[in-house]
């Protein structure tokens, strides 16, 4: 650039320095300074792949672990049923059914697929090819279908975790077998079984209808589902409304006050306190003042309603204050009453936004864990629960109580816990996400 | 480059910037068209017009604020001593230090006096020594007619001036680069009329050392101020011409009905 | 059961009503007469007055008849029985309980639960009985009452609205009344456990190791509550999330506030605010899982010993957590800063990395620190990530490869199972959460000014 028309001017020439010294100056120092700009931005963009880059890895890693729930490995038996074995005296009745050494039969069967184990402890190993939870599919088969006693029946049963494990390749067979869960001998067996077809993974029914289990393989999400489901539906039975009359009174009704400001004071506050300190307030007061039920849906919904409640009325105020003032005006101006006008005018047109709060509210309170365990939801419960008084577990928990478990499959499990547990959060958030595009209004 | 032929001619004044056939489109929105002006070194240039003509986005064009605006795009040149200010050699940065700004609200930023008028050599690196820098801080001030008001008090923060001399100091703030044009948008839309008188009276010092360009709503203070007068209307520039002129006799009859109140 | 049935009975009264009181002033109108309010306004009037003294009975009843029920159990109980202490005494009147109720009981044949739990099903039958009436009766008179208001002078509609203010004012409560529950709480079980703990012994000790013998000639020592090793871990592993937050949400934030286009802005935001909405039990086996086991390895590759429980996984992870809070609050604060004070910068030729580092941070610093503080407070409290991924024992120490605890974790610990609620290592969890809660308010409180006071200085 051409510099320097003005040099020579009165005044211009400071301590030496002239405009065309400043210039020069000023263009010396450019490329330093667009590196700085230019390393400046690499920060940004870094940070930015930091935050990205742990997220992919955290969801990542999360499926990769967890997709292989979808199969389960099953083994199918021959397995014989002694008339002998069901009957007392010859005949069958619903007792003599119950009665019967299921466990030992299907023992029998594995026997017999492998004839030539005869050390009781190579015996034990063998057992432990299947599922202790085997002999309750095996009974359960045969009380539907009592006919088949006395014949001898084809049945896919469910193998153990272990070789779940070996036969999804979590489990390494070229280690040296001190340092594997499964030792020499099954993998010889567990090869003999493939070869015969007699080993194969099918859909894993399990995990999707049954409840928690000591047993990887026989461990299911439906119960945290269940306990989920009804805690949900205590926090948003509670919270929902409870949630919308604060709102409607702050932003409608209440004078302002010292009294309304501590209100608000307090709403602020309760967003922020530490979730674990709801669930000491749920242990003191609902567990042992008020006496809810330990371990229940009601207890642990009661806790999730007073979290819940701050983002419910904070989401609730800003639906409010979006309706514009002309809408209560054009009410107040025909006549209607204040209440009228919030009920007849006011809340339907804030409706979408407090729903939409509500599910991310609910969305929060499906994820949290911490207050839930002060209130004894990290039971081990097996039972499917049938109401919200029921001991459950949700199924954060289950996540939590089974990322504890030490069995290499409950990795597998926990994973695919979480993975449940997301799908859920994804629903939910992205119908907050549609609510609000729906019913967005400008106005 | 040649020093003999910048040295000012008294009677015809040297050429600062050439716009040639200006076009400014936000977006669709076309907020300028096909401008041609001429602002003529050491005079100060008013650029007047009801609010929406495109006076401001002119003025924002000749130190390339522009760029910082999503979806602006500028055609035409606008030459800076002969050279286009939009050509892809020149840096944008060095230009803002050629062509310093003064906003129409004052601007100062959250930061002591000192550091407000020191903000600019700084940046630049124009004065490496702290006793450069304060000669320079004392310069601006004592140009911006600012430095009896604050000079014992050059560590408080610069917002907590009153509104015409927060003004000031962002003058001073953009003296202290050295440039050679400064461009002023409403400098005293958002002042009182004392405020005003001190600032428009600063602006005449000013056109000593500076090409001055300054936007404003008043006719008034275009009249007071300037030698030459731009008038724009719905984007277009409709009479250019000496401030006495535009003021007495103006040639389009869209202007006279502007400066006697009949629109804007 | 009962409090189903007494439920649907209500409301199967409060519709009738209704309907009886809307009837009875649309007769009126229909006899040519004005009413002040709309005949709904009467229904709801009647129906208030004939359901809300009903359910306020109801609740009274349910507090009440299980203490009365329960006094009335013992009192019957032989004389060496009712001498039982009381935790013996809760036992068996829960057996008894569960016996009327047809549950299974330890000791199904001893005779004086089997004639305990006969005479508290007959109570009850009559319990129940008595409260049907009751709600029947106050339904009765609440009708009475109203029928002979429906008139057309009544305001209905303004003793129903008042009525419903009277609700909405309640209810707007809740949140007083729960931060009064959890500090009540609170503080109740902390001076309990201050009682048997000398309060400078907790705050100011430095060894901490609750088990307490619960037996004289059980193992396990008197139990020492020195809390300094625990309040140190949790310092600890919020610092190191802090160390990885505030630089990563930062530089986020101000990426996308000044450098990304509006489009990838629009991208990136959600989302980074997906890391916000990942329940922490997901960041806690996260960690246990993948991040701690890397560390240990990949320290005894270059030869240091880091612990498989490490303050660094733990806290790694935990900054990870609260990038989003640090990235929005941040985002908020920075594109709040006015755009005149951009465009003075850009005006004298600043850079924009220039422009951001010298004006726009500076005149965001207070909003930045109040988001800090937000987001100390939430690493503080956070509970899970360091439940799953951080140590059990105190440990006093600064290095970050080695195991810490922190307080969430030991309310965790000290909590979970079963319980007794008067040992003094039940109670130190009340303590332990007391000061959490002082401590995440304090901050809570102070970024809330902060940032306000950011906030007026810009509207």
């Amino acid at each position: 650039m051409t510099d320097a028309p003005m040099n020579g001017q009165p005044g211009e020439v400071r301590r030496g320095l002239s405009r065309t010294d400043t210039m020069e100056t000023v263009r010396k120092g450019l490329r330093r300074r667009y590196a700085a700009e230019r390393r400046f931005k690499w920060y940004g963009r870094i940070a930015i792949a930091i935050a990205l880059g742990f997220l992919v890895v955290l969801v990542g890693s999360i499926l990769f672990r967890g997709a292989s729930v979808i199969t389960q490995t099953h083994i199918l038996l021959s397995v014989e049923l002694p008339m002998d074995a069901f009957s007392v005296d010859g005949e069958v009745t619903d007792e003599s059914l119950q009665r019967a050494d299921f466990g030992g039969i299907v023992k029998q069967a594995l026997r017999d697929r492998f004839p030539d184990v005869s050390k009781r402890r190579d015996r034990r190993t063998l057992y432990q090819l299947i599922s202790t939870g085997a002999t309750y599919e095996l009974r359960d088969h045969v009380v539907a279908d009592p006919s088949l006693i006395g014949q001898t029946i084809d049945i896919w049963l469910t193998a153990s975790d272990d070789i779940d494990m070996l036969d999804k390749g979590y489990i390494d067979r070229n280690v040296d077998s001190t340092g594997r869960r499964v030792s020499d001998q099954q993998i010889a067996w567990y090869d003999a079984l493939i070869a015969d077809g007699r080993l194969e993974r099918h859909f894993n029914t399990t995990f999707f209808t049954s409840g928690d289990s000591r047993e990887p393989e026989q461990a299911g999400i439906w119960g945290a589902a269940l306990g989920s489901f009804y805690t949900l539906m205590v926090t948003l039975l509670l919270a929902f409304p409870l949630g919308v009359t604060t709102a409607v009174y702050l932003e409608e009704f209440a004078p302002k006050n010292k009294w309304t400001d501590l209100i608000e004071v307090n709403i602020n506050n309760l967003a922020a306190v530490p979730s674990i300190i709801f669930g000491l307030l749920g242990l003191a007061v609902f567990l042992n003042v008020i006496g809810l039920p330990r371990s229940a849906p009601l207890a642990g919904g009661v806790v999730l309603a007073l979290m819940t409640l701050p983002t419910i009325i904070i989401a609730g105020r800003a639906a409010l204050k979006a309706v514009p003032p002309s809408i209560r005006e054009a009410a107040l101006g025909v006549g209607a009453s204040r209440l009228q006008t919030v009920t007849h005018h006011v809340l339907p047109l804030a409706m979408p936004g407090m729903l939409t709060g509500s599910i991310i509210g609910m969305a929060q309170a499906l994820g949290e864990t911490a207050p839930l365990l002060m209130i004894g939801m990290v039971a081990f419960i097996v039972d499917l629960p049938g109401g919200p008084l029921d001991p459950a577990t949700v199924l954060p928990v289950q996540v939590y109580i089974w990322a504890d478990s030490p069995e290499r499959a409950f990795v597998e499990r926990t994973s695919a816990g979480i993975i449940v547990l997301l799908l859920f959060l994804v629903v939910m958030n992205l119908s907050a996400v549609m609510l609000r595009k729906r019913f967005e209004r400008r106005w | 480059m040649v020093m003999a032929d910048t040295l000012p001619d008294e009677k015809t004044p040297r050429t600062a910037i050439v716009a040639d056939g200006v076009n400014v489109h936000y977006g669709t929105k076309q907020a300028l068209f096909d401008v041609d002006l001429d602002i003529k070194q050491h005079q100060v240039t008013a650029l007047i017009g009801p609010s929406g003509c495109g006076k401001s986005t002119f003025l924002r064009c000749i130190n390339r604020m522009n760029d910082v605006i999503d979806g602006c795009s500028v055609e035409g040149r606008i030459l800076l001593d002969g050279d286009d200010i939009y050509d892809r050699s020149v840096d944008v940065v060095q230009l803002r230090a050629r062509i310093g700004m003064v906003f129409q609200k004052p601007n100062p930023f959250p930061k002591s006096i000192f550091d407000n008028v020191a903000y600019g050599p700084r940046i630049h690196g124009i004065a490496e020594k702290k006793a450069d820098l304060e000669e320079i801080v004392h310069d601006s001030l004592v140009r911006a007619g600012l430095w009896g008001e604050v000079s014992d008090r050059l560590n408080e923060p610069g917002t907590g001036l009153s509104g015409g001399q927060q003004q000031r100091l962002c003058i001073a703030r953009a003296i202290a680069v050295r440039p050679d044009v400064i461009l002023m948008d409403e400098p005293c839309s958002a002042l009182d009329p004392i405020a005003t008188a001190r600032i428009e009276e600063l602006i005449d010092d000013l056109r000593e050392n500076y090409t001055i360009v300054i936007v404003t709503h008043s006719m008034q203070q275009a009249a007071r101020v300037s030698q030459r007068t731009a008038f724009f209307h719905l984007g277009n520039l409709v009479e250019f011409g000496s401030t006495d002129a535009i003021f007495t006799a103006p040639k389009d009859p869209r202007t006279e009905s502007y400066i006697t109140g009949r629109i804007g | 059961m009962i409090y189903t049935i007494a439920l649907a009975a209500l409301a199967a009264i409060w519709f009738a009503s209704w309907k009886m009181g809307q009837g009875q002033a649309r007769g009126i109108i229909a006899g040519g007469q004005r009413m002040h309010s709309l005949p709904s306004h009467y229904g709801a009037y009647t129906a208030i007055l004939a359901v809300v003294p009903a359910v306020l009975a109801l609740l009274i009843w349910s507090i009440f008849q299980p203490l009365i029920i329960d006094g009335m159990i013992v009192s019957s109980l032989p004389p060496e029985r009712q001498a039982l202490d009381d935790l013996f005494l809760n036992a068996l009147i829960n057996d008894i309980r569960n016996m009327a109720a047809g549950n299974p009981v330890r000791d199904a044949s001893d005779p004086v639960i089997i004639a305990a739990a006969a005479e508290l099903s007959g109570w009850q039958t009559t319990a129940n009985f008595m409260l049907l009436a009751l709600l029947g009766g106050l339904a009765v008179i609440g009708l009475f009452i109203s029928r002979g208001q429906v008139v057309p002078e009544m305001r209905a509609r303004n003793r129903v609205e008042r009525f419903v203010m009277v609700l909405l004012i309640l209810s707007s409560t809740i949140a007083v009344i729960t931060t009064v529950g959890i500090v009540m709480s609170l503080l109740y079980e902390s001076i309990e456990f201050f009682r048997r703990v000398p309060f400078y012994e907790f705050l100011f000790g430095l060894h901490w190791s609750p088990q307490t013998a619960l037996r004289a000639d059980q193992v396990g020592g008197s139990g020492s509550f020195g809390a300094i090793p625990i309040f140190m871990g949790t310092l600890l592993i919020s610092t190191i999330a802090l160390c990885i937050a505030a630089p990563v949400g930062l530089f986020s934030a101000i990426y996308m506030a000044e450098f990304s286009s509006p489009r990838a802005r629009s991208i990136i935001k959600p989302l980074l605010e997906i890391l916000a909405g990942v329940p922490t039990v997901v960041y806690g086996f996260f960690a246990a899982l993948l991040v701690a086991p890397l560390l240990r390895d990949g320290g005894a590759q270059l030869g240091i010993g880091i612990d498989s429980e490490s303050a660094l996984a733990a806290g790694l992870v935990m900054g990870v957590m609260i990038i989003p809070f640090v990235s929005s609050l941040s985002d908020d604060v920075i594109t709040a800063v006015p755009r005149s004070l951009r465009e003075g910068s850009y005006g004298l030729g600043a850079t924009r990395a220039e422009t951001i580092r010298l004006v726009i941070v500076p005149a965001a610093l207070p909003g930045i620190v109040g988001a800090l503080l937000l987001a100390a407070s939430r690493a503080i409290g956070e509970t899970m990530i360091v439940v799953m991924a951080a140590g059990l024992t105190a440990n006093l120490t600064a290095n970050p490869f080695e195991a810490v605890t922190t307080v969430t974790v030991q309310i965790v610990t000290l909590l979970t199972g079963d319980q007794e609620f008067d040992t003094a290592k039940t109670l130190s969890a009340f303590a332990l959460g007391l000061l959490l809660f002082v401590v995440t308010l304090a901050l809570n409180v102070m970024a809330l000014r902060i940032v306000r006071k950011y906030r007026e200085k810009y509207d």
